[in-house]
């Protein structure tokens, strides 16, 4: 494995950190809970990139598996769990009708 | 200029968002105001008299209108007020931090010299934060496996709906009322009535998942090995690549979760069943804390344990490592898998 | 100042993350929001560990094979292990606490019926029927006293 240079990967680590920022704000702003839910999980997803460029794959992968999956799972279960999915999808077929 | 801007940002929030704006508080019951005990006018220096009550008497009717708007005013601006003062604060002391990435940074002091140098020999593992998580720190893993092990089991308590169904389910309780003990069933009927309507609402909900899903099944039955099979990979080389205990357990509780959503739990109940996760944890947790306690007690800085190191680079090396990372697999996948469990269906 | 910050820009975002994370928390009355703010903090806080850790043209921290048999051992070849195995620790705590964190949320739900905590604590103050019944003495009088005066 070799070292990353640094300097070659400047903007595509200044893109993943506005990215990050991007994602946090639209997960506090976002109405609809499930959108917040699915944000986050993409939020995960970039954490883990920055992991594997700071040198971390431990890290990586833990945050791959576990941020990106279990936690952002046990949150659509929880939504599932206070009729919040089923509701938006009744209203959207409403809607179509 | 800043209304451009947030026009354009309210237009992109309403692309986020799909369509229009909705309220915040969408699926919720909508609420009643707060009734208080009378209604009230805001009160006016002119109205007849008012000069007549007394101080108290006029703070308490200020109060009892405005004082819910001006403890959330307050709250806002308070809350506001420290969010920016603790961004600002941080960031000017980021700005007198040494600089990202420089070798001289005073966190790569003697330790990690002594990890990396020593590392390798002392532990017998290649990757070196794995000997170190399991080997120069294993008490702190250990500590961290049981917290996970201890969520799991208050989890289970929260969302077990064993317990909530009692007049159906448990036989002790069938038992208590068959018996004639009529001084607990007022008390267990009006426990459940509080909680049906809720109860029915979250049930309706789950029943259409489990419906027969040609292509999830498809799918699964090609992808659940090769999960299954990387977890097994990443728990067993924790100690030569990157992974370990607890990554390859998230990799084994996925394989798990996407077992049980593509064929039901029936069938993970098979290979997995709530006996079998509290016997695999415990047990777990129990050798790990044999394994480590001996080690720690015959010798802790690697003194004399009795436990080859082995070679650096083999599968059989690093002495413990290797069988406390697959404790640490069985705790996490079992515990990652029942919190799955208990919030979908409420039982494992 | 932004010069510097620009030199950790890492650790910035990391700042600027765990702000948002606590604007979630303070300002939203939705508890699954909260706990999503929770969550934003904690990766902040990770972030800035293991941004601490980085050293630039260094390896992740797995021994990198020198020749036969031998294993390339001098620390100014790999990046600091020490934060990536406290954050390891902390992922998986982070999980556990938002799993015990949406069991008592959806036990708060199953109770009040909605997830809004002013809603709920309202709802709790609105029905507690001894209010209702007999209020207390002093806002018994100021009302006579008030619908007297034609305030009411």
């Amino acid at each position: 494995m070799v070292a990353s240079t640094g300097n070659s990967l400047f903007a595509v680590e200044w893109l993943l950190l506005i990215f990050l920022i991007v994602c946090a704000v639209f997960v506090s702003c976002a109405r609809d809970l499930l959108n917040a839910v699915v944000i986050f999980m993409s939020y995960s997803l970039i954490m883990a990139v920055i992991w594997v460029l700071l040198q971390a794959p431990d890290l990586a992968i833990t945050e791959a598996a576990v941020g990106a999956g279990v936690t952002s799972l046990l949150f659509f279960l929880a939504l599932r769990r206070v009729d919040r999915i089923g509701h938006s999808q009744e209203k959207k077929e409403e809607h179509h009708d | 200029m800043i209304e451009k801007l947030t026009s354009l940002f309210k237009g992109f929030r309403d692309w986020v968002e799909g369509n229009g704006p909705r309220p915040e508080n969408e699926g919720m019951p909508p609420e009643a105001p707060p009734p208080l005990p009378f209604t009230l006018k805001p009160p006016t220096a002119h109205s007849a008299r008012f000069h007549e009550l007394t101080i108290r008497e006029r703070r308490r009717l200020w109060l009892e209108s405005y004082g819910g708007d001006l403890f959330s005013s307050l709250y806002v601006g308070i809350g506001i007020l420290a969010c920016v003062l603790f961004v600002f604060v941080l960031l000017a002391a980021v700005a007198e931090l040494p600089p990202f990435g420089d070798p001289g940074n005073p966190a790569n002091n003697e330790v990690v010299q002594r990890y990396v140098e020593r590392g390798g020999r002392e532990t017998g593992a290649q990757n070196i934060v794995a000997g170190m998580i399991l080997d120069y720190r294993a008490f702190d893993t250990f500590g961290e496996s049981v917290v996970l092990f201890t969520a799991a089991v208050c989890v289970l308590m929260l969302l077990s709906t064993v317990a909530d169904d009692s007049s159906s389910r448990t036989a002790p309780c069938r038992f208590v009322q068959n018996s004639g003990l009529t001084a607990l069933k007022p008390v267990q009927n009006s426990g459940l009535t509080a909680l049906k309507p809720v109860q029915n609402s979250g049930l309706t909900a789950l029943k259409p998942v489990q419906r027969d899903d040609a292509i999830l099944r498809g799918v699964a039955s090609l992808s659940i090995p090769i999960i299954l099979l990387l977890g097994c990979a990443v728990v067993v080389e924790g100690h030569l690549s990157p992974g370990g205990g607890f990554s390859g357990g998230a990799i084994l509780s996925a394989g798990l979760i996407l077992c049980a959503n593509a064929y039901g739990f029936d069938r993970v109940h098979r290979v997995f069943s709530e006996r079998t996760f509290v016997r695999s944890s415990s047990g777990a947790l129990l050798a790990y804390a044999v394994m480590k306690g001996w080690s720690f007690f015959s010798g802790a800085n690697h003194i004399e344990s009795g436990i080859p190191t082995g070679k650096v680079g083999n599968i059989l090396s690093g002495g413990l490592i290797l069988p406390l990372n697959i404790c640490v697999g069985l705790v996490v996948a079992g515990t990652l898998y029942s919190f799955y469990a208990l919030f979908s269906e409420g039982e494992i | 100042m932004l010069g510097r910050l620009i030199l950790n820009h890492y650790e910035a975002a990391a700042i600027i993350l765990s702000g948002i994370g606590l604007a979630t928390l303070l300002f939203h009355r939705n508890l699954i929001k909260k706990i999503l703010g929770l969550n934003i903090m904690d990766s902040a806080c990770f972030l800035f560990l293991a941004a601490k850790g980085y050293v630039a043209r260094r390896a992740a921290p797995i021994l990198l094979p020198a020749s036969e048999g031998r294993w390339v051992a001098h620390a100014g070849a790999y990046v600091n292990p020490i934060p990536a195995g406290l954050v390891l620790t902390g992922i998986v705590v982070s999980v556990s606490v938002t799993a015990f964190a949406l069991a008592l949320t959806l036990r708060f739900y199953k109770h009040y019926g909605t997830l809004d905590i002013d809603a709920a604590f309202t709802r709790t103050r609105g029905t507690e029927p001894e209010e209702e019944a007999s209020p207390d003495p002093a806002t018994e009088k100021m009302r006579e006293r008030l619908e007297q005066e034609g305030l009411l």
